[in-house]
């Protein structure tokens, strides 16, 4: 028997609501229930970070919540970086390095670099290292990764500095 | 795969949590979710029930008894790293939680739920092991205490009945200056570790060692407290043929044997972590 209820959060800034069984995780609800593919299912085991969203500003791995967890908190995928056409620091940075081939592990690196920078703004390249653990990228962008990190913490460095 | 289809309970209070066990059938209980999520998205298991702890009241925090940090169950790991009161009084368990997972699982992931799934690999299992930990565990019975070598029955089988739940960790805190060091050889940074070592030494006013304690994680199926080991250095001077010895009694365990790492590797690496693990807090050790 499956037990079905209708969960209410915050998602990208707008509330939401949605009817959703007790089985369902978090990635599949978002990727087919709310349309949003830039959330990436890959190992469902915690090892690779492609579904990583914040849940209440925190970086989680949504193949491992249960879709339940999320009423009445406050979630951001990678479609809610933008503003408007405006790309995140993050994500310009990433295309100005090339930080990436296929794409796929993409949106998790984007989202855990950006929760990072919030945290440390100059992280050395062991800090790096060690936040990204969580993350795997097949095609192997690690270098250009690791550049796009550098390009985003200085964007962010200065936009900092430019601001009165 | 996708989890397969279950009832869940989301109980308000550790009384209606355990009487909600001792109800049902094939339920399992879930803590953070970072182990059992991953079994029910492969499906090594099927249940029919998931009572997630998720909402139970007052079973997350850290606190100062004056000898030992009493942690509750559902602690996320990010607490654990982030504490000052652990980094101060249990600098071991603070290294090790860096090794656990990943920032996304530590997220979500409990020292409840990681010691109840036992994997003998698992970095808290091994720091609970060699801090002596005590475990608090409620259920219709009341409450009980055990120490936590007699938790693991099996491998990944705690000793604990279905109608239970692990509610509380107590881990005595060593004197402050105490050396201690946690390393572990894993594939990639995060995954469980083929072997790990976890060493603390508390050396006195002459230099020797008063105090010792040489856990290995991932070799077998339980955490291993190397006692004959530990007997060999208490009393001695440390220096590196001491945790070459240390190390070579580690060397020469009933390792577990699988697919992937034979048991001689395993004892290979035993030994070469513990040494490691050995200097480390060695190095560490503020002199009274
Ligand atoms: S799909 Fe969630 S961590 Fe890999
Ligand atoms: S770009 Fe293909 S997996 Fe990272």
């Amino acid at each position: 028997m499956s037990d079905i209820r209708t969960i209410r959060f915050t998602l990208n800034g707008t509330k939401v609501s949605k009817v959703v069984e007790a089985h369902e995780t978090v990635v599949d609800v978002l990727t087919r229930k709310f349309d949003l593919s830039g959330t990436r299912e890959s190992c469902r085991q915690g090892l690779c970070g492609c579904c990583t969203i914040y849940v209440d500003s925190n970086p989680v791995s949504s193949c491992l919540m249960l879709a339940w967890f999320l009423d009445g908190t406050d979630v951001r995928t990678i479609e809610g970086l933008a503003d408007g056409d405006t790309l995140d620091p993050v994500q310009e940075a990433f295309i100005e390095a090339g930080a990436f081939q296929c794409g796929f592990c993409t949106s998790g690196f984007i989202m855990m670099v950006k929760h990072l920078l919030s945290e440390n703004p100059d992280p050395s390249d062991e800090e790096i290292r060690h936040r990204l653990a969580g993350n795997l990228c097949r095609c192997s962008a690690y270098p250009e990764i690791m550049d796009a990190v550098k390009i985003a913490a200085a964007k962010a460095r200065s936009v900092a500095k430019a601001r009165p | 795969m996708k989890p397969p289809v279950f009832s869940y309970h989301d109980p308000r209070s550790l009384a209606e949590a355990v009487s909600l066990l001792g109800r049902l059938e094939n339920a399992k209980v879930l803590a953070g979710g970072q182990s059992l999520m991953p079994m029910l998205n492969m499906r090594y298991v099927l249940p029919d029930h998931v009572v997630d702890l998720g909402r139970v009241e007052g079973l997350a925090y850290i606190r100062d008894d004056g000898e030992a940090v009493v942690v509750g169950a559902m602690t996320r790991q990010r607490d654990i790293e982030f504490s000052p009161l652990v980094k101060e009084k249990l600098p071991l368990l603070a290294e090790a939680i860096l090794s656990t997972g990943h920032r996304q699982t530590r997220n979500r992931g409990t020292i409840g739920g990681s010691l109840c799934h036992l994997d003998p690999s698992a970095e808290q299992v091994t720091v609970a092991a060699a801090l002596d930990a005590t475990l608090t565990i409620e259920g219709p019975r009341g409450r009980r205490t055990m120490p936590f070598a007699e938790f693991p029955v099996a491998f990944m089988t705690p000793n604990i009945e279905p109608d239970e739940l692990l509610v509380e960790i107590r881990l005595p805190a060593w004197p402050k200056g105490h050396g201690y060091g946690f390393v572990e050889f894993a594939r990639r940074h995060g995954d469980f570790a083929i072997a790990s070592a976890a060493a603390l030494l508390q050396v006195d006013g002459s230099g020797k060692i008063a105090r010792a304690s040489l856990t290995l994680g991932g070799v077998d199926t339980a955490p291993l407290r190397m006692t004959e080991a530990e007997e060999l250095m208490v009393g001695q001077v440390p220096d590196e043929g001491l945790f070459r010895a240390a190390g070579e009694i580690c060397g020469r365990i009933e390792a577990m044997d699988d697919a992937l790492v034979p048991a001689s590797y395993r004892r290979k690496l035993a030994a070469v972590m513990s040494r490691r693990a050995l200097v480390l807090a060695q190095g560490r050790v503020e002199r009274p």
